[in-house]
């Protein structure tokens, strides 16, 4: 059956080579027209986003718009946004959330995988079904009475909210990945360490978790995304500018609009520039890094939820 | 019936639990505890929470005041006269997006489907966008659509066109957040998805049919199309709970404006209770949100027997 497959797949390409190679170099030349005008359409933003966090505040309002820089002020507003608001600080806080949520959601995530992908007991079809479904709840039914619970404890213009919960469970989507990731593992090494006399928590630390490494690395990639480009959660529960992340930081640049109305002055819309461009870099050079733990990641929990 | 029922699963299942069995189970349920704690303190406990505030008035300020139906005659009875064409706006918002976003990233996954050179490459290209911060996309594209000075109304204007107004006109304002949104999106993983599916569909199918004549579009629709079914299917169903859920772009670049243009049930509800502190009352739109939700998602599985096609599923 393959062994036809693979013939005719050789037979039909050759006779399609043959009969038109105008038409086929036409067709490739359109593919790769279509593609590059996508990909140009993509990145055009943050190409004029750039060009114009190098401008001059009088430059940036031009209209018809300069396209390079007249004045080259690149260095210049890269250093002024540190300076004019507490950016610097954002960007500490930032790492601060996304490191100890992306640490509580891994940790916790994978122990629980390891109890829905290795262990019988009754109601463990139950809780799983429940746990998935949690995938698909919109979240604004949960939104004010979090909020609410959150004051009640003290933790409101803290980073708990934001930290706290990723500690308990990790997501049902990193759950989900981790155990499909664990259910690939044969259940033959667990065993082997059982009999050395391994009790469930060294099987998890010294079996399954130094093979599940990529799928790790997968949840890590998605989970630093989400934590810092967060925006719902920390617009709720962070009220003091000290305490913003970099994300909610991004509006102070902001001007003329009834959100963000925490700066006056005159226009910083090429700081603003620079300041989006800063806060988005981390994901993009992440992305670069861990590319394919991205597409794996997406693709598991797509294909087979 | 049901006690009787569950007492012989009891006491047929029990016994036949080794000691050893009962200690895997036990050892099961310590490692679930994690995510069992923070389900029923973070998720369970607020959903009820949540459904007996939207019975009451409740201003953080005072204890909780019981006043039955009150909150939802109001939202729906036409007493609060936003309600309705917010929800009618993120349905504006959800009809366009999807569809649009549905075709373009299954465009895209084409495309980078047909063994280009540097494929990774492209793939990059195509999801950076949604790597950007929401924050920042909104910000980069206020800036782009800016109605004065924009790249977009210069590239417009260059080639003869008139530009829109987009955030500062009502009809251009819904369209200009759909646009961030799908800029946001196409190239997402919803495409990556797509892409995988496309590598799963059989090549023996596509040879046979070519080997009948049939074109590349037959091929498209006979075969691609009802082989990627359940891929359409799932990015459906994510896509428009997302798109009804819209928020962040909106509150970003236009916060509700111009004069409610863009003012989605999200951002209502978000105002409802954190700037005006109604939390009773916006606990029940936002049930009415999540009801509607759940209702066209319990719609779409029903509708999807007609539609999708499981590949090995039994007929």
């Amino acid at each position: 059956m393959t062994a036809t497959g693979r013939t005719l797949t050789t037979a039909a390409a050759v006779s399609r080579k043959r009969r038109r190679p105008l038409l086929h170099y036409m067709r490739r030349g359109l593919i790769y027209l279509l593609v590059a005008v996508g990909g140009a359409v993509s990145m055009v933003p943050f190409g004029w986003a750039f060009l114009s966090s190098g401008k001059a505040p009088n430059e940036i309002v031009n209209y018809p718009p300069t396209f390079w820089p007249q004045q080259n002020l690149f260095v210049e507003n890269y250093r002024q946004i540190w300076v004019e608001a507490p950016f610097l600080m954002w960007i500490r806080n930032s790492a601060i959330v996304t490191s100890l949520t992306l640490i509580g959601a891994i940790a916790s995530a994978s122990v629980v995988a390891y109890s829905f992908a290795r262990f019988e007991f009754p109601g463990r079809n139950t809780w799983f079904f429940l746990m998935l479904s949690t995938m698909m709840l919109p979240g604004e039914v949960t939104l004010i009475p979090s909020y609410l619970i959150f004051k009640t404890l003290g933790w409101v213009d803290s980073f708990k909210p934001l930290i706290v919960p990723a500690w308990f469970g990790g997501g049902a989507f990193n759950i989900f990945l981790l155990r499909q990731f664990y259910m690939t593992i044969p259940r033959d090494l667990d065993e082997a360490a059982e009999m050395d006399g391994a009790n469930p928590l060294t099987v998890f630390i010294k079996v399954l978790l130094p093979l599940t490494k990529p799928a790790i690395a997968t949840a890590a990639a998605l989970g630093f995304i989400g934590s810092w480009n967060n925006f719902m959660g920390p617009l709720i529960y962070l009220n003091n500018p000290d305490r913003f992340t970099a994300v909610l930081g991004l509006r102070y640049f902001m001007q003329g609009t009834t959100s963000a109305q925490l700066s006056a002055g005159p226009p910083k819309d090429h700081l603003l520039m620079a300041a989006s461009i800063v806060v988005a870099l981390p994901c993009l050079v992440l992305f670069f890094v861990a590319q394919k733990y991205f597409v794996q990641g997406i693709v598991t929990t797509g294909l087979k939820g | 019936m049901a006690v009787t029922a569950g007492a012989r699963t009891t006491t047929s299942v029990r016994p036949r639990m080794t000691a050893k069995q009962r200690r895997r189970a036990w050892q099961g349920y310590a490692f679930l505890s994690p995510w069992l704690f923070g389900f029923l303190a973070f998720t369970a406990m607020p959903i009820v929470i949540s459904i007996v505030l939207s019975f009451t008035k409740y201003s953080v300020l005072r204890p909780p005041e019981f006043i039955g139906l009150k909150n939802y005659q109001h939202a729906l009875g036409g007493g609060d006269a936003l309600v309705w064409p917010s929800i009618g706006r993120s349905f504006y918002y959800a009809l366009v997006s999807v569809p649009l976003g549905l075709v373009g990233s299954l465009m895209v996954a084409i495309l980078l489907n047909q063994n280009l050179h540097v494929t990774p490459f492209w793939r990059t290209l195509f999801f950076l966008p949604t790597l950007t911060p929401s924050v920042a996309s909104a910000l980069l594209w206020r800036w782009m659509l800016n109605p004065e000075i924009g790249l977009v109304k210069f590239f417009l204007n260059s080639v003869g066109l008139p530009s829109p107004r987009w955030f500062a006109s009502m009809e251009w304002a819904i369209p200009g957040i759909i646009l961030i949104g799908l800029w946001g999106s196409v190239g997402g993983s919803a495409m990556i998805i797509f892409l995988a599916g496309l590598q799963d569909v059989p090549v023996e199918l596509t040879e046979a049919a070519e080997i009948d004549g049939a074109g590349t579009m037959r091929k498209f629709w006979h075969i691609t199309i009802p082989m990627l079914s359940p891929v359409v299917f799932f990015n459906m169903i994510m896509g428009i709970i997302g798109a009804l859920r819209v928020f962040d772009t909106a509150f970003v670049a236009t916060n509700g404006g111009p004069s409610y243009a863009t003012w989605f049930i999200s951002l209502h509800i978000y105002r409802t209770a954190f700037m005006y502190f109604d939390m009773g009352y916006a606990a029940a739109v936002a049930w009415i949100l999540v009801v509607i939700i759940v209702t066209l998602t319990v719609l779409q599985f029903v509708l999807s027997r007609t539609w999708v096609f499981y590949q090995g599923e039994t007929r």
